[in-house]
């Protein structure tokens, strides 16, 4: 009895988690398409929020920038992070080793403390705040998971595959473009991928650095929820939550093809 | 002109010493292998021929060019290597056809010399295929291909057949042979298997502890091996005992040398023959393995070993004492 017991009691827990995960999001997401404004039942399907959310100018350039700037974290963090692994892997020098095991902290450390040691960085060194001071913070955090990534794949990496391409003739730049490259791009796809997710998701970092005026989405939708809470939220948010998931979705697929091979 | 000259080459990795003053050509067309025991430096003096190390001292020439200072991918050389390294991301021809693009050889020039290659190694067929899609010898084989498709001035194999099994490793030797005849190509063949050596090359180097101990011809650093060490690494070496100097026909003086005989330069007998040199032995072990046999003689205290047809030794009766003999000039005379 016990036997089947455990796998079920299993299977409970796991369901249990998962509800609770997914039933808010999945709440919030029905009553974007709610047409009533005070979460009244029975449900009307209507798309209401999403137009209200499509004509107000503040949510969109929110929105742009938010994308703009997770864009440019994503082609700076991953190009830097890339070239980090593939300098890791490549060189042995002193301290290497002190150097890889201090990627890991900025993963752990939380976003409030990294956050508040940012701004008052930037404000010793005089960058302060605003959309450079933004997009600095996101590189430094998205970095760490771009090296992670890239490393792995680079594990499965054969160092003679670069040494016979160097005896017939390729420079390091060809080197690097016809042979490693091709080799780690699905663990760089995925590198990022995290990249843009951890800076398009980003709400603390963004919120102590940006400008007032200047919001990312995330930093908008927490001081419109501060005003008042209206349908629109859920709209924009069932929005930004179908996004992160798709990339997710995208990255734990190309990691997972980088280990695979 | 040797085709590749090395001279006077050291190189160190931290405390360990590789390369310790290496001197050694390689002549033009010719198939040359560097045998040695694992650790010996064959690697480490392939590599530096190849660029991949920097030596601290001496001058390496490929061609009518002094290298030192030319990174590999100048050097014009042809490599493979023991897990062949091809690139799984592309077909065999674009393997093979790795080279001649970065030399940016024109479209049409590249497909042919593709398939010159290709067929070369018998691999015609396989062109469109993914290395993952080969067999072991076929991948071996797209490997020779990439590696000789250039025209190099040069070709190193570093143990380029130890991951074979035995029946596909003695045809590719045949192969590779074939194929280096067939294009006249310099080659430097790394390898820790004397037989393997021995078949293939027209020259052995043969290197301990990162010193160029004898180079020559396979016959000659088999017959006339200069010390005790390379007479004893080509092959089985009997060692005669100083007691029996005096007796024997020498092709030096005994001063500051050893002498020694191989297994199958031996024959024995119940008695002493004519001309011949020989040693008082008993035996104490004939084992026979199909058309050859090997006999365990002691020899005062040493044991001796016997190789010979099973056909063409007699049979011992008796308490085992036996003659062993051999022709004068075969007896082997090292440094001491
Ligand atoms: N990259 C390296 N770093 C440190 N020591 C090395 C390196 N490569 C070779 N060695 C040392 O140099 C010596 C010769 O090695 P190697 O050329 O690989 O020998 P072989 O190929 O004959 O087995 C060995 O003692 C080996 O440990
Ligand atoms: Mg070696």
């Amino acid at each position: 009895m016990s036997r089947s017991l455990l796998p079920l009691i299993g299977k409970l827990w796991l369901f249990a988690i998962l509800f609770f995960l997914y039933a808010p999001i999945l709440v919030m997401a029905a009553m974007s398409f709610n047409a009533s404004p005070f979460y009244q039942l029975p449900f009307e399907l209507s798309t209401r929020w999403y137009q209200q959310m499509a004509g107000n100018g503040q949510i969109l350039s929110a929105a742009l920038r938010s994308v703009g700037i997770a864009m440019v974290t994503t082609l700076v963090a991953t190009a830097l992070g890339t070239a980090a692994s593939i300098g890791l892997f490549r060189y042995d020098f002193a301290g290497k080793k002190v150097l890889m095991v201090l990627l890991f902290p900025p993963i752990a450390i939380p976003w409030l403390i990294t956050g508040t040691a940012m701004l008052i960085f930037f404000f010793a060194i005089g960058i302060g705040r605003g959309t450079p001071a933004v997009i600095i913070g996101h590189v430094a955090l998205a970095l760490p998971y771009v090296i992670v990534t890239v490393t792995a794949r680079l594990s499965s990496f054969d160092i003679t595959l670069e040494e016979a391409a160097r005896s017939m003739g390729a420079n390091s730049w060809t080197v690097l473009r016809r042979v490693t490259l091709p080799w780690i791009a699905p663990g760089v796809v995925a590198g990022g991928l995290f990249a843009f997710a951890v800076s398009f998701d980003q709400f603390v970092v963004s919120y102590f650095l940006s400008e007032p005026g200047d919001s990312t989405l995330p930093v908008l939708i927490y001081t419109a929820i501060r005003k008042g809470f209206t349908p629109e939220i859920n709209a924009i948010s069932t929005i930004i939550i179908a996004v992160s998931m798709l990339i997710m979705f995208l990255a734990t697929r190309y990691s997972r093809f980088a280990g695979d091979r | 002109m040797s085709a590749v000259d090395v001279q006077n080459v050291t190189k160190r990795f931290g405390q360990t010493v590789a390369l310790d003053d290496v001197s050694i050509s390689f002549e033009d067309g010719g198939f040359f292998a560097l045998l040695g025991p694992s650790g010996s430096g064959k690697t480490t003096l392939l590599r530096t021929i190849a660029g991949f190390h920097f030596a601290e001292t001496g001058a390496i020439r490929i061609g009518d060019r002094n290298v030192e200072n030319v990174p590999v991918e100048k050097r014009d050389i042809g490599m493979m290597f023991q897990n062949y390294a091809l690139f799984p991301n592309m077909s065999v021809a674009d393997n093979v056809g790795f080279g001649l693009r970065v030399r940016k050889v024109a479209a049409a020039e590249e497909r042919r010399r593709i398939a010159e290659a290709l067929e070369l190694v018998q691999l015609g067929a396989m062109a469109e295929r993914r290395p993952s899609q080969l067999s072991g010898g076929q991948r071996q084989r797209v490997a020779l291909a990439r590696a000789i498709v250039t025209n190099p001035k040069v070709l190193l194999l570093d143990e380029p057949l130890s991951a074979l099994d035995k029946t596909l490793r003695v045809d590719m030797q045949i192969e590779l042979k074939r194929i280096q005849r067939e294009i006249g190509i310099t080659t430097i063949f790394v390898t820790h298997d004397q037989e393997e050596a021995l078949t293939l090359s027209d020259r052995i180097g043969i290197l301990k502890d990162g010193r160029i101990v004898q180079v020559g011809p396979p016959r000659e650093v088999y017959d006339k091996p200069v010390d005790a060490f390379t007479a004893g690494f080509l092959g089985d070496a009997n060692w005669v005992p100083e007691s029996w100097l005096s007796a024997l026909r020498l092709p030096q003086p005994a001063n500051g040398h050893s002498f020694a005989v191989r297994p199958e330069a031996l024959s024995m007998a119940q008695a002493r023959l004519d001309g011949m040199n020989a040693v008082a032995g008993r035996l104490t072990q004939r084992v026979f393995a199909g058309a050859m046999a090997t006999c365990l003689i002691e020899v005062e205290g040493q044991k001796w070993k016997l190789i010979a047809r099973d056909r063409d030794i007699p049979e011992i009766t008796g308490d085992g004492a036996v003659w062993l003999n051999w022709r004068p000039e075969d007896t082997m005379a090292v440094r001491a």
